[in-house]
């Protein structure tokens, strides 16, 4: 009796799980479609395919746009990433020494290059290093200038990833290479920090492909026509030609590089989650 | 036994050791003789692998000195990498270089620290790897090897240094108990090839058929130290009675260790 009746009950309270899944996710699609409809009815297509989507005016950005302008981007991105990771390794490593000043402004190095926009860097790097050091270049023109902005931002987020790397490395390493009479500054480079690199490749990939949109911002430095890089280029040949058919373009040329190292990141985070295990 | 052959191959004197406001060594005098294999037993928290550890200074003692070889380890102004080559050790997990196969793992120590070039130095690891019957694993990566090999190849690693003094602690501790055989194997040949070595150890027969002395530490000081016949076979402490009888029938002491430790915490 009493069984019968708390098996009735549950259905009378209404829906059940199962249906009210159903539902849920029913509106879920709704939504979706409400919202595509309104996206199609509502723009103007004709017009944005007139300013975006010429044919003929994307083809004559061909081939400058791969073999000045992407091959700019990739060599300011290279560049940073390279003056970064330099320049993160040694504050990570002073983030970790024993050496009170070194800890405090390794910190005060990594708050303040990371609480800080990167357009402000450039800027800073453009216009206030100049001023600071008279008659200095900073070698390598524009590419130096570049890779220092982008490095110093660069270099407070890797410093901080290989950090967190090198004290995710066993203590028992460190002991053993100890043990065997390692230096504590050659078990370092020998047995710490190749374990270290291999645990923040991913992140450090990650990193790469900020910096590669970061690169962007060297318009602020003010270039020369042959050192453009994709988003100048692309917003010099709007302004010339009227349309914003180079910006679509120049953008698909990010997504042709952003979009394979995300995967290569994905990739290696799989692997890195078993190899753990 | 002991001091029979001149100066002593490890000599620790005075020893004490805190961590905080825990004094955890309150005290120890111990020689070791070139050539003596000695076990140190003890309950867990005895103290008994940081006074291993103090001997290599992996821990810096609070007080007292520890001589390896006639060269003071504790001095402040000792070359300790130089100390340490001579004298090896193996650790509860093994420690392996996982980001190298097992015979970079003899090979690059020897290069990098004593300076061998590379022929030498992968001649020196073979050779290693044969003593400890793991010729077919030189390829091997550590991650693939059973712990029983692992710790194999930590030995090896350690001998490849060519030391004069071998710490182990608790080496069989993190095995499987059927691998453990493998390991007492090859510290029974060091053993018998005249080895100088300090075991911390719970392998009672390992400790009573190879061992030369076995030092039963508690609470921070030796207890009791003598032959295994004396400490193991004939115990004159109650403390090291009753840790041998937790250690040889468990299942009856854990009913002993509860009201033991009310009667000692309270």
């Amino acid at each position: 009796m009493s069984k019968a009746d708390t098996q009735v009950q549950p259905r009378k309270q209404g829906l059940t799980r199962r249906q009210k899944r159903a539902v849920s996710r029913g509106i879920q699609y709704a939504v979706f479609a409400a919202a595509l409809v309104a996206l199609g009815v509502t723009a103007d297509w004709d017009r944005l395919q007139n300013q975006f989507a010429q044919a003929d005016l994307a083809k004559e950005l061909f081939p400058d746009i791969i073999t000045l302008a992407l091959r700019n981007t990739v060599l300011y991105t290279l560049s940073g990433f390279a003056f970064g990771l330099a320049l993160g390794m040694v504050i990570a490593l002073m983030r970790l020494s024993p050496v009170g000043p070194y800890r405090w402004l390794a910190g005060i190095y990594i708050e303040i290059f990371r609480g800080l926009p990167a357009l402000l860097i450039f800027i800073f790097v453009g216009v206030a290093v100049p001023l600071a050091f008279p008659g200095t270049e900073i070698p390598g023109g524009t590419y130096g200038k570049v890779a220092l902005a982008l490095g110093l931002v660069a270099a407070a987020y890797m410093a901080e990833t290989i950090r967190a790397g090198i004290q995710a490395v066993p203590k028992g390493q460190m002991e053993a290479a100890r043990s065997l009479g390692f230096s504590h500054a050659r078990a370092m480079a020998s047995i710490i920090i190749p374990q270290a690199f291999r645990i923040v490749i991913p992140p450090l990939t990650n990193e790469l492909v900020l910096l590669f949109k970061d690169s962007s911002l060297v318009l602020f430095l003010g270039v020369t026509l042959e050192e453009r890089e994709l988003a100048k280029f692309g917003r010099d040949l709007a302004s010339e030609s009227a349309n914003s058919t180079p910006i679509l373009v120049a953008g698909l040329c990010y997504l042709l590089v952003t979009v394979p190292l995300g995967f290569v990141v994905r990739r290696l985070e799989a692997k890195a989650g078993e190899a753990t295990k | 036994m002991s001091s029979t052959s001149g100066t002593p191959e490890i000599q620790v004197r005075g020893l004490h050791k805190s961590f905080g406001d825990n004094e955890v060594l309150r005290g120890i005098d111990l020689e070791i003789g070139r050539g003596e294999v000695v076990c140190v037993i003890g309950p867990s928290g005895s103290g008994k692998s940081t006074l291993l550890r103090c001997v290599n200074l992996l821990e810096e003692p609070t007080k007292g000195q520890v001589f390896v070889g006639g060269t003071e380890v504790t001095h402040p102004d000792v070359d300790i990498d130089a100390v340490r080559r001579r004298i090896g050790m193996v650790f509860q997990q093994f420690n392996l270089f996982p980001h190298l196969s097992v015979t970079e793992n003899l090979a690059l120590p020897q290069r990098r620290v004593l300076g061998r070039d590379k022929a030498q130095a992968a001649k020196v690891a073979a050779d290693n790897l044969r003593r400890v019957g793991l010729s077919e694993k030189a390829d091997a990566y550590p991650s693939s090897l059973s712990g029983g090999q692992q710790q194999r190849v930590a030995i090896a690693r350690a001998l490849a240094m060519g030391p004069e003094v071998m710490l182990f602690d608790e080496p069989t501790s993190a095995l499987d108990p059927e691998l453990v055989g493998d390991v007492l194997a090859v510290m029974r040949m060091l053993a018998n090839e005249g080895m100088t070595m300090m075991v911390v150890t719970h392998e009672m027969t390992f400790a009573r058929e190879v061992a030369d002395r076995v030092v039963f530490m508690d609470d921070g000081v030796i207890v009791e130290d003598g032959t295994p016949e004396q400490v193991i076979g004939n115990p004159a402490h109650e403390r090291t009675r009753h840790f041998l009888s937790r250690l040889l029938d468990p299942a009856m002491a854990d009913v002993e260790e509860i009201s033991d430790q009310v009667g000692k915490g309270e």
